[in-house]
């Protein structure tokens, strides 16, 4: 028998998604196959890599570790939404591209997310907390020492800029 | 890496949680963080006919003083607690802990009970439950009853509960001596990652350096978390210098049983056990002392 499906209605990057899902559908699959929000990457699948990280109410979570059902009346943002208004690059991912911080680019939804939470919190971290915020991200080009400096290069822009 | 079918329901109270673990039977699991069970459905090393999920009952999420005791409820998230100025003011071994568990991304969502009913023999709360004594607080349709945690975990992944009960709180209780310093260190392959060993201490101290209280544990040396209250507690009286921890951890490690696997040999976890415990140890008085010197500024 197929178990039942759940009307589920969460906030994606600003906007009211309603769907219908089955309670086995991950949420990373559910933003990449319903919603073709394929910015969000899935990786392992069983929450070690954290290429699939998105904000959840505010929070960085893995997405493959929740079922999209569990997501219901929540708040979801994944990459695509932290573009700017005019729909260019933020700051953080300008510094990504001008420090060099990705090569294949599979792990970068999951860098970015986990850094846009990091300087959300905290807009003056030291490499060491950097280090322990992407600490969760795999990367398997090994450029860790680029993506420290562009999460540290945008942390320096956006003070520069008093957006902080 | 996807998860077996399942029939998912969420539950609004306690007492509705409990119903549906009844009525589903052997079948129903709870998910609560979901940072071990997703991974476990998704590998199909669990494969729950029900899932009923617990994170928007209300009253599983505080953190709160009641006397000697730090209450946790069981669904509080693990990287509120980090945070919770109480926890570390009070209960610092579970702020120390909590450090090592997982990642801020799985911090984010894991939660403390979840921790505690996973059981992973190399878990972080599942020792500090152990050094602590904390006592879980559970749930079902046939009432509450209270388990400490030393006889919580029965073996690796395996707790006392039956497939019925659901953890509704944790007490951590809180020494109100003055001097007072634990430690929590392990290794692992990178931080983060489960730990191969990991060692835990907790103890209090006199004027006179000489010890009054205490209590250490090693996870992922045995088929379960193992504290050592009785080991412990042939220090009481004596100063902790370093060689009288050692003779203490040497003797602890005697004890465990740990397995082997492709990451570490029996004996290499043995012997991170002997050097765990003391640095656990040896940390925890330090700050016990350093603590006497403040008051001694202050």
């Amino acid at each position: 028998m197929t178990p039942r499906g759940h009307r589920i209605s969460v906030e994606v990057n600003g906007h009211m998604q309603e769907g219908e899902v089955p309670p086995r559908l991950t949420l990373v699959d559910w933003l990449r196959e319903e919603l073709h929000l394929t910015g969000t990457h899935v990786g392992c699948e069983h929450g070690i890599c954290g290429a699939c990280s998105v904000l959840f109410d505010g929070e960085a979570v893995r997405s493959c570790l929740m079922f999209a059902v569990q997501a219901d009346g929540h708040r979801v943002t994944t990459v695509e939404g932290l573009t700017g208004e005019d729909g260019k690059p933020g700051a953080l991912q300008d510094a990504f591209c001008e420090t060099h911080a990705l090569q294949c680019g599979y792990c970068t939804p999951g860098m970015l997310i986990a850094a846009h939470a990091l300087l959300e919190e905290n807009p003056h971290p030291t490499e060491a907390e950097v280090r322990e915020a992407i600490g969760g991200n795999l990367c398997r080009c090994t450029g860790y020492q680029q993506i420290v400096e562009a999460i540290e290069h945008a942390a320096a822009k956006l003070a520069e800029r008093g957006v902080r | 890496m996807k998860a077996a079918s399942f029939e998912y329901a969420r539950a609004s109270s306690i007492d509705e949680a409990c119903a549906l673990l009844r009525e589903h039977g052997d079948g129903a699991r709870l998910i609560a963080g979901g940072q071990s069970m997703v991974p476990m459905m998704a590998m199909r090393l669990a494969r729950p006919s029900w899932l009923v999920d617990i994170n928007g009952v209300p009253g599983l999420q505080y953190i709160r003083v009641e006397g000697d005791r730090l209450r946790v409820g069981a669904c509080t998230r693990q990287r509120a607690l980090e945070r919770a100025a109480p926890a570390s003011r009070f209960v610092p071994l579970l702020s120390q802990a909590l450090q090592w568990v997982g990642h801020i991304q799985t911090r984010n969502r894991g939660t403390v009970g979840g921790s505690l009913a996973h059981a992973d023999p190399s878990a972080e709360l599942p020792l500090a439950a152990c050094v602590l004594d904390a006592e879980v607080s559970v749930r079902s349709t046939r009432g509450r009853r209270a388990v400490r945690a030393g006889d919580l975990f029965t073996g690796p992944m395996t707790t006392a509960l039956a497939a019925d009960e659901l953890i509704e709180d944790i007490a951590w209780p809180i020494w109100r001596e003055d001097r007072v310093g634990s430690a929590f260190t392990e290794m692992s392959i990178r931080h983060g990652d489960f730990a191969l060993v990991a060692a835990a201490a907790q103890v209090a101290l006199d004027g006179e350096g000489r010890c009054v209280r205490a209590n250490f544990g090693v996870g992922g040396a045995d088929a379960t978390a193992v504290a050592f209250p009785k080991l412990a507690e042939t220090l009481i009286g004596y100063r902790l210098d370093d060689d009288v921890v050692a003779g203490v951890a040497a003797r602890a490690v005697a004890l465990l049983d740990p397995g082997e696997d492709l990451h570490a040999s029996a004996d290499y976890r043995r012997h991170l056990a002997g050097v765990l415990t003391r640095r656990a140890f040896c940390e925890a008085r330090d700050r016990a002392i350093a603590q006497r010197e403040g008051q001694i500024r202050q």
